[in-house]
Formats: structure tokens, sequence, C-alpha cells
């Protein structure tokens, strides 16, 4: 990217003044080799961005932002319910797509005994792939219930435990949903899909803590050095998929009536106080209540599945972090409180020490903020951050962020070679697809740790724990 | 013109394209685009019908909404397309796609795509006459 047209407010700050139809300015968090080595497109979506109606403050990309559908991935923008918009667009396909991390109790030594038994029964155990399908088939009454409930929704039926609520975002389960904007066809493509993985870069992954950063909030998350943790990375599987097409559809076509000049057809939008822009918050977060219950079905099934190798794990939830939301949360702007619209687009909320809507255990530490890495090289907690609020709306980083395409990937190396060289380095994959394991590939990724240490530089979330893969089940 | 897909690059996902003499050709051919996006179409045999009909007010969206209608189909029958036949007049689409139930030890199928995007979205006659029809998906 041409790092000329920003003004470096500092060194992992870098600001764009906003010019024509820019409202804001856009400002990208990032170290000058990340903002060297990201798309020029970053800078030109989140430009687009920063010209909707009612934006506030300015357009952000995070360290690990790339070029995404209207939105960078990687990209935060606040909106007012007064004159603001909410975006299909600026939320995304898969909608609440995060990651969530159980606790152990158990030690990489234990894990090491049974290494290969353990991955070959989660591998059997959690659906994952193209075409797999859940155990669960859910009626029309269950559905909504689903839809209006997320994690609890799970927990009330067996999936899990209250203890669990408290570790999730929105304590488990969204409110707002509305299971009347949810189509026939957005129900239909989740009827299989309960308790799935999906594909694509969705994994389950048994880690253990490599490397602490941060002994005391390491302490309060209860992890320490060689401890074994489980990562699920996920989201709304179908449902979500075909709810965002929906309603970007629909904005587009929407948009010229509103007034709204869209710069781009994928910034497809419509005005918070609209039917149509109420429609998709409920539509959306009841889709975040899909991924919520999915994510909690899966742990279920994965706690199932240790207690066959590991009979005396407990695995309890650590925390629960979605990724392409819109959310309604109260932030300081311009030293006055306001109530704002987050749209997160492949960033993590990362709510800092303090902060009401985090669990009591956590309100010192700040918020567990759970960046998943690529197969081989590993993943990080991070905790919120003070300073965050200021920076971002309390955003951070989401992962590591592909480095190449898919076809190029599979250009480059094959699937069964990357599994046996992963393998050689103690980490073993099980996935249904060995072209999927290649479009996979660690090195298609960029480096998760310069994208967590900028960050960490830049006051947007503090590095906690770096976790390296012990067993990955790959969709 | 012989008509054919190709991808094209996306830095996270995939662009489909495919390219005809005619509009028609070239919907067909993003079709056979979006299967290779899982497999190679070649293995995958034509044994079941489904008809898919849609309407937009223009080229690129009825371009989208047929992907989309695909892609739902895909999901929704664990289906994958091996060939189409695809009709259009007045910004309404009428096609039928043969294919079978996805198997995945023949298939070795690669990833689920989530949606068809407006990203690169595009339908147009080219120089020579022929058609192209193209867009990112979301996988």
């Amino acid at each position: 990217m041409d790092l000329s047209r920003f003004e470096q407010r500092s060194e992992h700050e870098w600001l764009s003044p906003a010019h024509g139809r820019m409202r804001v300015p856009v400002v990208i968090y990032a170290s000058r080799e990340l903002m060297q080595a990201m798309d020029a497109k970053v800078l030109e979506q989140a430009t687009n961005v920063a010209s909707l109606p009612g934006i506030v403050q300015a357009s952000y990309a995070m360290p690990d932002a790339h070029w995404g559908y209207g939105f960078p991935i990687g990209g935060v923008a606040a909106f007012d319910p007064g004159d603001g918009v909410v975006s299909a667009g600026g939320v995304g396909f898969d909608i609440s797509c995060g990651v969530r991390t159980l606790l152990t109790g158990l030690r990489r030594d234990d894990i090491l005994r049974v290494q290969s038994r353990l991955a070959d029964i989660l591998f059997a155990r959690i659906p994952a792939g193209v075409g797999s399908t859940g155990e669960l088939h859910l009626s029309a009454k269950e559905m909504d219930a689903m839809l209006t409930g997320g994690a609890r929704w799970a927990v009330e039926r067996g999936y899990g435990s209250e203890a669990d609520l408290a570790r999730i975002e929105e304590r488990g389960s969204m409110h707002g949903a509305d299971p009347k904007a949810v189509s026939k066809q957005a129900r239909r493509r989740q009827r299989d899909e309960m308790g799935t993985l999906g594909s694509g870069n969705h994994y389950l992954e048994v880690q253990h803590v490599a490397e602490v950063f941060d002994a005391a909030v390491a302490a309060a998350y209860g992890i320490q050095a060689g401890d074994v943790v489980v990562s699920i990375h996920c989201g709304s599987r179908g449902l979500g998929h075909q709810i965002g097409t929906e309603f970007l559809r629909e904005m587009l076509i929407a948009a010229p009536a509103a007034g709204i000049e869209l710069p781009d057809r994928e910034l497809a939008c419509a005005p918070l106080a609209s039917p149509l822009g109420q429609r998709y918050l409920g539509a959306m977060r009841a889709a975040i209540n899909c991924a919520l219950a999915n994510r909690q079905i899966l742990t279920h099934l994965t706690r199932d599945a240790f207690r066959k190798v590991l009979p005396d794990a407990r695995l309890p939830l650590l925390y629960d972090v979605s990724h392409n939301t819109c959310k309604e949360e109260s932030h300081v702007v311009e030293g006055r409180k306001r109530r704002l619209f987050v749209h997160r687009k492949g960033a993590t909320r990362a709510f800092g020490p303090g902060h009401p809507e985090l669990p009591a255990e956590f309100r010192e530490a700040g918020q567990p903020v759970l960046i998943g890495g690529s197969m081989g090289t590993g993943s990080y907690i991070l905790s919120g951050l003070a300073t965050g609020m200021e920076r971002a709306f309390s955003s951070a980083c989401h992962g590591a962020g592909r480095a190449m395409s898919r076809h190029e990937a599979t250009r480059r190396w094959q699937g069964r070679a990357i599994v046996d060289e992963l393998a050689g380095r103690g980490i073993l994959i099980r996935s249904p697809s060995l072209r999927g394991v290649a479009e996979e590939a660690p090195l298609a990724y960029k480096d998760v740790s310069a994208v967590v240490d900028a960050a960490d530089a830049a006051g947007l979330a503090r590095k906690v724990a770096r976790l390296e893969p012990l067993v990955c089940v790959k969709g | 013109m012989i008509p054919r897909w190709e991808h094209f690059r996306h830095e996270a996902d995939i662009g489909v394209r495919g390219l005809g003499a005619t509009r028609e050709a070239a919907f067909e051919q993003a079709a056979l685009a979006l299967t290779a996006v899982l497999t190679d179409p070649e293995r995958v045999a034509p044994r079941t019908s489904v008809r898919i009909v849609c309407s937009a007010p223009d080229d690129a969206l009825l371009f989208c909404d047929w992907l989309n209608a695909l892609i739902f189909e895909m999901a929704t029958r664990h289906m994958l397309f091996a060939r189409c036949e695809v009709r259009i007049a007045d910004g309404h689409l009428d096609a039928i796609a043969w294919g079978e139930s996805v198997d995945v030890d023949r298939h070795l199928p690669a990833v689920e795509i989530k949606g068809a995007t407006f990203t690169e979205l595009d339908v147009r006659r080219l120089p020579d006459g022929s058609w192209r029809a193209q867009c990112v998906v979301d996988v």
C-alpha cells in the first residue's frame, strides 16, 4: 500500500484524512511492515465506508485487514442510531463467526499420551467439512426458540451448563433477535447444520500454552504455560450465509429510495431507523444466536469426545467471541457517552478492565480476546485494554488473514505433504479434504505474531499467551 | 467460441467466471466454475436434475441470484452440479441443473460456498461479441 496517502500519528497508527465524499477519516492500526504489505483495496474500502451516512469518529481497520466485501475484513465502523445505517455487507455472510476457547485442566504431557486417539475421536464426533450434517434437526418451533435463545437455548436442552453462559458475549443470548425476520430459505439451509463445524478456515484445535506474556492476566483467565486448551472457530452456518445473501440484495435495491448513494454495491445498507434496517437487525441478531448455539453444541460434543479418552477431564469455557457483528454499544465520543451501532467485520470486541458487560472475574483483567492463527503457526489470547475504547470502539484484530489465494496455495502445496510435515512437528491434522488442507496451508496465511504484536503496540489489546496446536480438526 | 469457465484471484476467496457465445452460455459455464470451487466438475455425474427460477432488475443481479440459487441447492440437497441449461428472457431466468449428491470419497470436496457476492460482479458482452459473467464467491 502507498503510505504517502497517510499521516503517521504514532508508530502503529496511520490516518488518511477525510476528503471528497468521506464524512470521517480512515484510521489503520498496523506496523509499517504490515502497512506496506497490506492490499491497497483496504484503504479504498475503508474510504468508501467513511462516506456512509451517520458514521461516527473514523472508519477503522485492524492490523490484519485485507480486501473484503464492501467493508475490508478487519474493518470497524460505528453509526449513530438517528441518521446512521446498518450494512449487511458490513457484517458479512458468516454472521457471528467467532472463536471460543475451553480450558481443560490438562497439561501437554497428558495429551501427548493419547494424542492420536483423541484426534480420531474428535474427528469422528465433530461433523466437519462439505456436506456434513448434525444430529439435531429442529422443528419450526424449536428453530424459533434457538434463534431467540442462542447458547442459552442449547444449555436448556442439555448442551453444556449455566456456567458457560457467563463466559459468552451477551451472556450467550443476543437480545433483540426477531425469528420472524428470518426467511424460510435461511431456516431450510440450517435444518441439517446445527452442531457442524463447516469448512474453509473453520477448525477445532487442541492447543497447548507455549508462552505466557502477562502472568497476572493469564492467571485471571486460568491458564499457565504448558496448559492445554481447546479452541473452536466457526459461525452461524447456512442460516447466517442465507440472511447475509438476502439482505445484501434487498438493501442494494432499496438504497436509492432511502436516499443512499452507494460507493460500492457491496456496501448495501439501510437506515437504522427504517423498517428494513430494523428487520435486518432482528435477523442478524437471530443469526448471532444461531452461531452461539452452534458453538455451544460443538462444545458439548467436544466434552463428550474428551470424556471417552480422558474421563476426568472437565472443559469449562474460558470465553467466546464473535467477529462479524453489528452491536448496539455505549462509547464515549468527544467526551460524550453515546449509543452507537458498531460494525465489526473480521474484528474482535475487546472491552477493557472495568467494563460492566464483562463477567465479574474478568473485570480487572479485561475481556479475553481470542485470536485464531493458521494450523501450523499457533494462536493468541489477548486481553482488552482501557485504551482500546479510545482507539477503535474497543476492537482488536481477529486472526492472521490470508497472504495468498486458495488457488495459489493449492498450486504450491499438497494436502498430504502438509499433514505429514505437521505430524513431524507433533501437530495431528484430521480433515475430510486434503485439498481443503492445502488451501489452508500455514504459509498461505500472514504471520499472526506480527498482527498480534501490532495490536499490542497500538494499544488495541495486550498479549497474554501464545498457543500452539497439538490436534487440528479441519472442516 | 468454445464456452469455458475459469477462476480468478481474490485474496481471501475465489472469483468465478463463465465465458460463452451467449449470455446463457456464460451463466452455464459460471455454474461449473462454482462446482470447481469444491471439486473437479469432471468427477460429477449428471444423475438428477433441479429446476431453478429467478428474476432480477438487471443482468448482474440476475447472475448473482443464479449463483446464490445454485449455492442454496448445493447446501440443502448436498448436491454438486455437472451441467446446466439456462434460458433468460426479460430479466427472468429459467434453468435446469443436473448433478448428483456429494460423495466425500469420490469428490473430495474442498470447501463449502457461503454466498455469491457483488465483488467484481460483472455481466457483459465483450468486443468480440462473446459474453462474460463473473463475481467473487465467499468461502
